[in-house]
């Protein structure tokens, strides 16, 4: 079994594209840092999705080309992006008007550590000697919004990440709706953690070995 | 007659006083008044607070300030970036005050100052080390955590039009923190890369409104924050 560990589950791009057919025609998306950005990639045709970063930007496109960056057009991660036809800028507290006020309508993010409960770590290891750095992420689970986080199943190291309780500081309580791993799709619920699809070759009970918190099937 | 624009950045930074609280427009190097910053290094001014979402990159710009020694406190939402070197080496060593907040009710708390409203409640950070010691309430069921407005002394702010009553406009994702700045501080100083004639910007277009501005510069080649880093440049040059 270790020797086929590595090729078994979705790859982070079917990750993305999971996640993505749960964003539905005339959604408003917030997509966050990292793996997150890919799921732009395969919203299906014939899906007319806008997206909004923080910094100000309701209609982000796709990167530039070459030699076409602006400074002045970028993303929450400080990358440049585009603006689609269509698109508007706003300030601040705009911004986080949208997000806050639930206007928005998914937010998909990464993840440090889940819990059984829903609620996210994703900010801070908790570390005596880092720099603490929060950004928006406190906010875009502060309201009702539907987050899905995407995120390796376990650590590099092989650490679960789904667990009983986040070891790490919260980014927000009961915050999660949805769970995308590479190796399955967990709905977060009132009555523990579902698996709703499970990667191709791999059972319930590997993920559940994989996973601290108590995993449940849908009868 | 009204005219609120200043000669130089140097003339319009000169009442900064050591200890004064200045919040800093930009979200990176995107709406950073670079060239204000620099004549604020040049003027002198120390201890100061600076509210502002980042704390720069390289040794330009909001960084130079802080390098330069000026800046007590820094309350900000995201304290590093990919280029951002001298914070994280003030902090290590406690030379430097920080006050972490969350980039949304950092901006609440900017909007709330500049319109009067003292505190108010968010669920933001509620459940988290960020709400730890503070006031909660709860509304409808659900707990919510005050906050409390921010106000400033100045306000350093950049953007892409003004004319001579301080209307303003911006560029793209450069506005930012820019319009809720010009509305907290009693005194709001404004780089523009164009100063305009008065209906030049449609008044159905004006972002920022003169009446929250009180002193307007030109700059119009303002220096792009990340080629001086890339270029290892250090004010003063």
């Amino acid at each position: 079994m270790v020797g086929n560990e590595e090729k078994k589950g979705w790859s982070i791009g079917e990750m993305a594209q999971k996640a993505a057919l749960d964003i539905l025609d005339g959604s408003y998306v917030n997509l966050g840092i990292g793996m997150p950005e890919l799921v732009a990639d395969y919203v299906p045709e014939g899906r007319e999705v806008i997206y909004h970063t923080e910094n100000g930007l309701l209609g982000m496109g796709p990167v530039p080309e070459p030699g076409k960056e602006d400074p002045e057009l970028i993303n929450a991660g400080k990358k440049c992006v585009t603006a689609i036809p269509g698109a508007c800028f706003f300030h601040h507290a705009d911004s986080f008007t949208m997000i806050r006020g639930n206007h928005i309508d998914i937010c998909v993010l990464g993840a440090l550590q889940i819990s059984e409960e829903g609620d996210l770590a994703n900010w801070s290891t908790g570390a005596p000697d880092a720099i603490p750095a929060v950004g928006g992420a406190m906010d875009l689970v502060a309201g009702d919004i539907k987050i899905y986080v995407i995120s390796r199943h376990t650590t590099k190291t092989g650490e679960p990440k789904i667990v009983r309780e986040c070891t790490y500081p919260l980014t927000g309580k009961n915050v999660v709706n949805t769970i995308y791993t590479d190796l399955a799709i967990i709905d977060v619920t009132d009555k523990g953690l579902f698996i709703r699809e499970l990667a191709p070759g791999v059972t319930f009970d590997y993920v559940q070995e994989r996973t601290e918190a108590k995993l449940n099937q849908y009868s | 007659m009204i005219n609120k624009i200043f000669a130089s950045p140097a003339e319009a930074v000169e009442d900064i006083f050591d200890g004064a609280v200045v919040m800093i427009s930009g979200f990176g190097e995107a709406g950073s008044p670079i060239e204000l910053i620099h004549a604020l290094i040049d003027q002198g001014a120390k201890d100061l607070t600076v509210i502002s979402n980042n704390t720069g990159s390289g040794h330009v710009g909001l960084a130079a300030l802080i390098a330069h020694r000026r800046v007590a406190k820094m309350i900000c939402s995201f304290p590093r970036t990919a280029n951002s070197k001298v914070f994280p080496e003030l902090y290590k060593n406690g030379e430097i005050e920080l006050e972490l907040v969350p980039q949304g009710t950092l901006a609440e708390r900017i909007r709330s100052g500049g319109a009067g409203i003292p505190a108010f409640y968010t669920p933001t950070s509620v459940g988290t080390p960020l709400a730890e010691g503070k006031e909660t309430r709860e509304f409808n069921g659900k707990t919510y955590v005050m906050q409390h407005a921010l106000e400033a002394d100045f306000s350093l702010v950049k953007c892409k039009a003004a004319d001579r009553y301080g209307n303003l406009i911006y560029n793209k994702t450069a506005r930012n923190f820019g319009p809720i700045m010009c509305t907290a501080a009693k005194t709001t100083i404004v780089q523009a890369k164009q100063i305009v004639g008065l209906g030049d910007i449609d008044p159905e277009t004006v972002v920022t409104p003169g009446i929250f501005v009180n002193k307007v510069v030109e700059v119009a080649n303002p220096a792009e924050e990340s080629k001086l880093v890339a270029e290892d440049r250090r004010y003063p040059w």
